[in-house]
């Protein structure tokens, strides 16, 4: 299991990744939706990348009220 | 007719194998014009099922397979209704699209829905009427209704009833979840996860994999193994009309009719 902070930094690579956005331009409490400028689909093909990625099930009720990098990660971590 | 090209679907006879299309945007969303179209392919059935062996559902939008029942014709037409008639609009709407997939469920072809991305709703009914889903590893799957005061309209449970065991069923339904490809595989759903953008072509090749067989032997094999569920289907159609009537779900469209996202009821 990874660290809170390898977690953290790994969400933030695939966003960047994915969404075409330079890492440098992510940060940890930036509100997601802003920041990548996805909508709510876009948002459930994040959560079903990121669940293969740590081979997790997150249910999307768990992010109800999640925008930003860091409580992603957080909830992520709790699964690991 | 060995080929259609509707608003909201196209279907084309292939090498004894029917590929059924969705191209209606934003996400194949199952409407009026939807439902007439895919009247218009139960009413060519009889035909197809004399020259073909396999259909294939699949979508041709980006965006997935289908993001379920069009709310906004059913809330814009259910405003321009009096109460009674919207009741027996909803109920007419349901007996149709019933009508529809049972005659592809009870189809002696073997059918395949292809699935990628948003599988929600009656997307997933639509799905589950199929004998094989074969996911895109990013497809996601998902009962949304109970966020809106609905039950799922159009066979879903009880075709989710007729192939998993409860526990899950309720999981699904209960929660209004979304599960992605590999947990759906893993409860027994999906036959096949495949690489992104590959849903189309196993098909494809699990279609052709199905003509080598005799055909008369292929479809006593349906028949006997998936007993289509009649009388609870009938039974929900009265508890989604039941539920249709009650103040919560006119809220529930309103607030996804008035939201610009496209999945305004997710988390």
């Amino acid at each position: 299991m990874g660290t809170p902070k390898a977690t953290l930094e790994e969400v933030l690579t695939l966003a960047s990744a994915h969404f075409k956005v330079p890492r440098e331009k992510l940060a940890p409490d930036d509100d997601f939706f802003k920041t990548l400028g996805i909508d709510s689909l876009q948002a459930l093909d994040l959560l079903t990348r990121l669940e293969h990625h740590f081979h997790i099930e997150l249910p999307d009720y768990e992010l109800q009220g999640v925008s930003d990098f860091r409580t992603l990660a957080e909830r992520i971590q709790a699964r690991l | 007719m060995k080929s259609f090209r509707g608003e909201a679907l196209s279907w084309e006879l292939l090498d004894g194998v029917v590929e059924v299309s969705l191209h209606r945007e934003p996400c194949n969303e199952i409407g009026s014009l939807t439902l007439d179209d895919l009247e218009q392919f139960v009413g060519a059935l009889d035909v197809l099922e004399e020259q073909a062996h396999a259909v294939i559902i699949y979508s041709e939008l980006k965006a997935g397979f289908c993001a379920g029942a069009d709310l906004r014709e059913l809330y814009r037409r259910s405003q321009e209704l009096a109460r009674s008639d919207a009741a027996k609009g909803v109920r007419g709407y349901l007996e149709r699209i019933h009508r529809v997939l049972n005659r592809i469920d009870a189809s002696p072809l073997t059918t395949i829905a292809a699935v990628h991305g948003v599988t929600f709703g009656g997307g997933f009914e639509l799905a589950l009427v199929c004998d094989l889903i074969i996911a895109d590893k990013m497809a996601r799957f998902c009962f949304p209704e109970l966020r809106l005061g609905l039950i799922p309209g159009f066979g879903g449970i009880p075709r989710l009833k007729r192939d998993l065991g409860n526990a899950v069923v309720r999981d699904l339904l209960l929660t209004g979840r979304s599960l992605n490809a590999t947990k759906v595989q893993q409860v027994g759903l999906v036959s096949q996860v495949v690489a992104e953008g590959e849903s189309l072509r196993a098909a494809r090749a699990t279609a052709a994999q199905l003509g080598k067989f005799d055909r008369r032997t292929s479809i006593a094999a349906k028949k006997f193994i998936k007993p289509i569920p009649y009388e609870d289907l009938r039974e929900e159609i009265d508890i989604f009309c039941e539920l249709f009537a009650q103040p919560a779900v006119e809220a529930g469209l309103r607030k996804f009719v008035e939201s610009e996202d496209a999945l305004p009821y997710l988390p």
